[in-house]
């Protein structure tokens, strides 16, 4: 009997699964979005109502003031929350790695924890904890302004922390920080794992202290996991959504200050129904993304070419 | 054990034809929409056996999301699609409803027996009556009776002006410390409804050009707003928050103006404890407007379109059905007729015995219809956020309306 399937079609029937998914949820919308962007298209007037406007949109998004503001919004948070992610992960890891020997796993899975949790369950979460009347943000910070030393430096009144434009954006990257810290931790736990061992005895035997260990051995071997890490941490960061967008009711929050690219985006398309500037706009930003990435990358190259 | 199969293929044979007689009608609702036309099926299942209504029940947002992607593709689209006033104007433009005048449906007559201003929002000046109304939301100003009563200020004094409003407020807050609002914003979303010529929308004339500049609505809206805000009145809270509803449960927050359902929502879980306390009443100088509504259309691709429109009449034009939802789920009737029931003449424990109904049903009576359009909801964004900077940046009034009328007619001009 005849084989169902011949052994030159099987690699085709196999992978097919995966091509079908890929080629309708990752090729169709990005070629779909593409053609979007030289065209008005109101969905709800069905497919036939796109109409072609050449670069109209991309012109529109590019004098729009709302996407610079969002464009503003986006770097402010992406780096107030990206840096101190690694600043803090990499000394985090260390520590967890070198002297926390049994427990190591354990304190992994605990910083590990909020970038597994839901985000509904950090919403709630945060807009609680941050709360102006009934915050335990703000409760802190009162009973700390009862110390006489701490008394000049707190805030007399409440700090409407997700209501005013001042502090809307230190709370979303705050939270971002909370959320991938953990990530990194773990990526950095894993490249130090790999640094031999013997590396580490040959500097002890050479009389070096923890901290020159650390910045003589640990830091210069970690920069290619360094440069994976930022560059994951980069496009995050400009892609940055959910938390801004739960934490600012999906709104922006006042005097767009929390709005980030991604969210402009997203409410452009679905609030206000225009797909073809919300495809420009998208477009813009991932040429933004690519200009950022290949940054990083040049920054991390060493001279021999490797990262 | 082969007797056993045989026997129930032919009793799953018998059932087929039932099954296949059988008309399925979609239903696609948000909450607490999809529970009012379950309970409405019962009745109407009655006349109807052979026809299965499918409701499919999403969180609001979804269902808008999905509806909007149904029209896009004409994939998906249900039978009768439930649409929120705040999507109507988008949705009743796209060309993808039915005009309910047109046969087979001819609504003609029948019209008269909803409130006018809900039908005449569920009308396209292009594609004709594309939504009928089945709830709707007077406005009504919900307050602290034991707050007003310990500040010694009188309801008129809340009501009689914007003014008067103000000077309550400032009382209130010296001898209670509540504010009077939660945030100034809701005030101007009132004022900027106030006198709104026939014909033209909250932000836009009857071309769809921004009136943001030149309407009086705004600016007086404006200055009203930054009074409260600068006399410290509103707690700055945003509607719907956790802080809100906090508030409202505590009382430092005493004036709440919104639809009417509000009562519902403050009895059954925003602040349940606090029976007896609150009081509604009309809005200041008795501004007649509403806050949302729910209307149901029939999409022009849909399946089955007549016995959708016999079930949407069943759910609109009922007295029975659109009493049953007004009682059990708080949604006001858009049926005149089931506004003359027995159960607006009852009074409502939860508002401290008053016979609020009928002053909401006198308030829905005086609303004037207003125009939707596709960018009301870009617009009132981009005013939003120049509030915020008149209020936050004590940015000039003038330069503000000026900066939201740019904005906003450089979108609407797309």
């Amino acid at each position: 009997m005849k084989p169902l399937l011949t052994p030159a079609m099987a690699p085709y029937v196999l992978i097919s699964p995966f091509l079908l998914l890929f080629l309708v949820f990752g090729l169709f919308p990005i070629v779909f979005s593409f053609v979007l962007m030289f065209h008005t298209w109101d969905p709800v007037k069905g497919l036939d109502s796109m109409q072609y406007v050449g670069l109209e949109n991309l012109i529109f998004a590019i004098e729009d003031p709302l996407v610079w503001t969002s464009l503003e919004n986006t770097l402010w948070m992406a780096l107030a929350s990206g840096m101190p992610q690694h600043l803090v992960a990499i000394p985090l890891a260390y520590l967890i790695n070198e002297k926390m020997g049994r427990w190591r796993n354990a304190a992994m899975g605990a910083y590990f924890l909020p970038y597994i949790t839901s985000t509904v369950a950090i919403a709630i979460m945060f807009s609680t904890l941050f709360s102006t009347d009934y915050g335990m943000v703000n409760a802190a910070l009162a009973e700390m302004a009862k110390w006489p030393w701490l008394n000049a430096v707190m805030p007399e009144k409440n700090i409407d922390w997700l209501g005013s434009p001042e502090a809307i954006k230190p709370v979303v990257s705050a939270v971002v920080f909370w959320r991938y810290l953990g990530f990194n931790v773990i990526l950095y736990v894993a490249a130090m794992q790999s640094i031999p061992r013997d590396l580490y005895e040959a500097a002890s035997m050479d009389g070096a202290k923890s901290w020159q260990k650390f910045f003589y051995i640990t830091l210069p071997q970690l920069k290619p996991m360094m440069f994976f890490g930022v560059t994951l941490t980069v496009i995050g960061g400009l892609q940055l959504f959910e938390e801004p967008f739960i934490l600012t009711g999906g709104k922006g929050g006042p005097e767009y200050a929390g709005m980030t690219t991604a969210m402009y985006m997203y409410r452009t398309a679905f609030d206000f129904n225009d797909f073809g500037l919300a495809s420009a706009i998208s477009w813009m930003l991932f040429v933004i993304i690519l200009i950022m990435t290949v940054i990083t990358n040049k920054a991390f190259k060493s001279k021999e070419g490797q990262a | 054990m082969k007797k056993l199969m045989g026997l129930s293929m032919v009793a799953l044979m018998m059932c087929m034809p039932a099954i296949a007689q059988k008309t399925v009608v979609t239903v696609a609702a948000y909450p607490a929409v999809d529970d009012i036309v379950k309970a409405a099926l019962q009745e109407w299942q009655k006349k109807n056996p052979n026809v299965e209504v499918k409701v499919v029940g999403r969180e609001y947002a979804d269902h808008h999301t999905a509806m909007t992607t149904a029209l896009a593709t004409s994939t998906g689209l249900p039978d009768v699609m439930t649409i929120e006033y705040g999507y109507l104007g988008r949705f009743a433009q796209s060309g993808g409803l039915e005009d309910l005048e047109k046969p087979p449906y001819f609504l003609g007559d029948q019209a008269s027996k909803v409130v006018s201003f809900a039908m005449a929002q569920g009308r396209s000046a292009s594609h004709g009556q594309v939504a009928m109304p089945t709830d709707i939301g007077p406005g009504a100003m919900f307050y602290r009776n034991d707050v007003l009563l310990k500040a010694q200020v009188t309801e008129s004094e809340l009501t009689q002006s914007w003014e008067s409003f103000i000077r309550g407020g400032q009382k209130i807050k010296k001898a209670t410390g509540a504010y009077l609002v939660a945030h100034a914003r809701d005030v101007k979303d009132i004022v900027i409804r106030a006198g709104i010529p026939a014909g033209q929308g909250v932000y836009f004339d009857e071309q769809g050009k921004s009136i943001i500049e030149n309407s009086p609505r705004f600016k007086r809206a404006f200055e009203i707003a930054q009074k409260i805000r600068t006399e410290g009145l509103d707690a700055k809270i945003n509607p719907w928050s956790n802080e809100w509803s906090e508030s409202l449960k505590r009382g430092t927050v005493t004036v709440q103006m919104m639809g009417a359902w509000l009562g519902g929502h403050l009895q059954n879980w925003l602040a349940p404890n606090t029976s007896g306390l609150w009081r509604s009443t009309v809005l200041p100088e008795r501004i007649a407007t509403s806050w949302g509504g729910t209307f149901y259309a029939i999409p022009k691709k849909a399946v089955n379109k007549e016995i959708a429109w016999d079930l949407i009449k069943h759910l609109t034009l009922n007295s029975k059905q659109q009493q049953m939802a007004f009682e059990k789920y708080n949604a006001f009737p858009a049926l005149i007729e089931a506004q003359n029931e027995d159960f607006f003449n009852q009074p409502v424990a939860f508002l401290g015995g008053q016979k609020a109904r009928l002053e909401w049903k006198k308030t829905a009576s005086q609303i004037k219809p207003t125009m939707v359009f596709k960018n009301d909801s870009l617009a009132e964004e981009i005013v939003n956020a120049e509030l915020d900077l008149v209020l936050t940046k004590n940015k000039p009034i003038d330069q503000a309306l000026k900066d939201a009328h740019r904005l906003v007619q450089r979108r609407a001009s797309r």
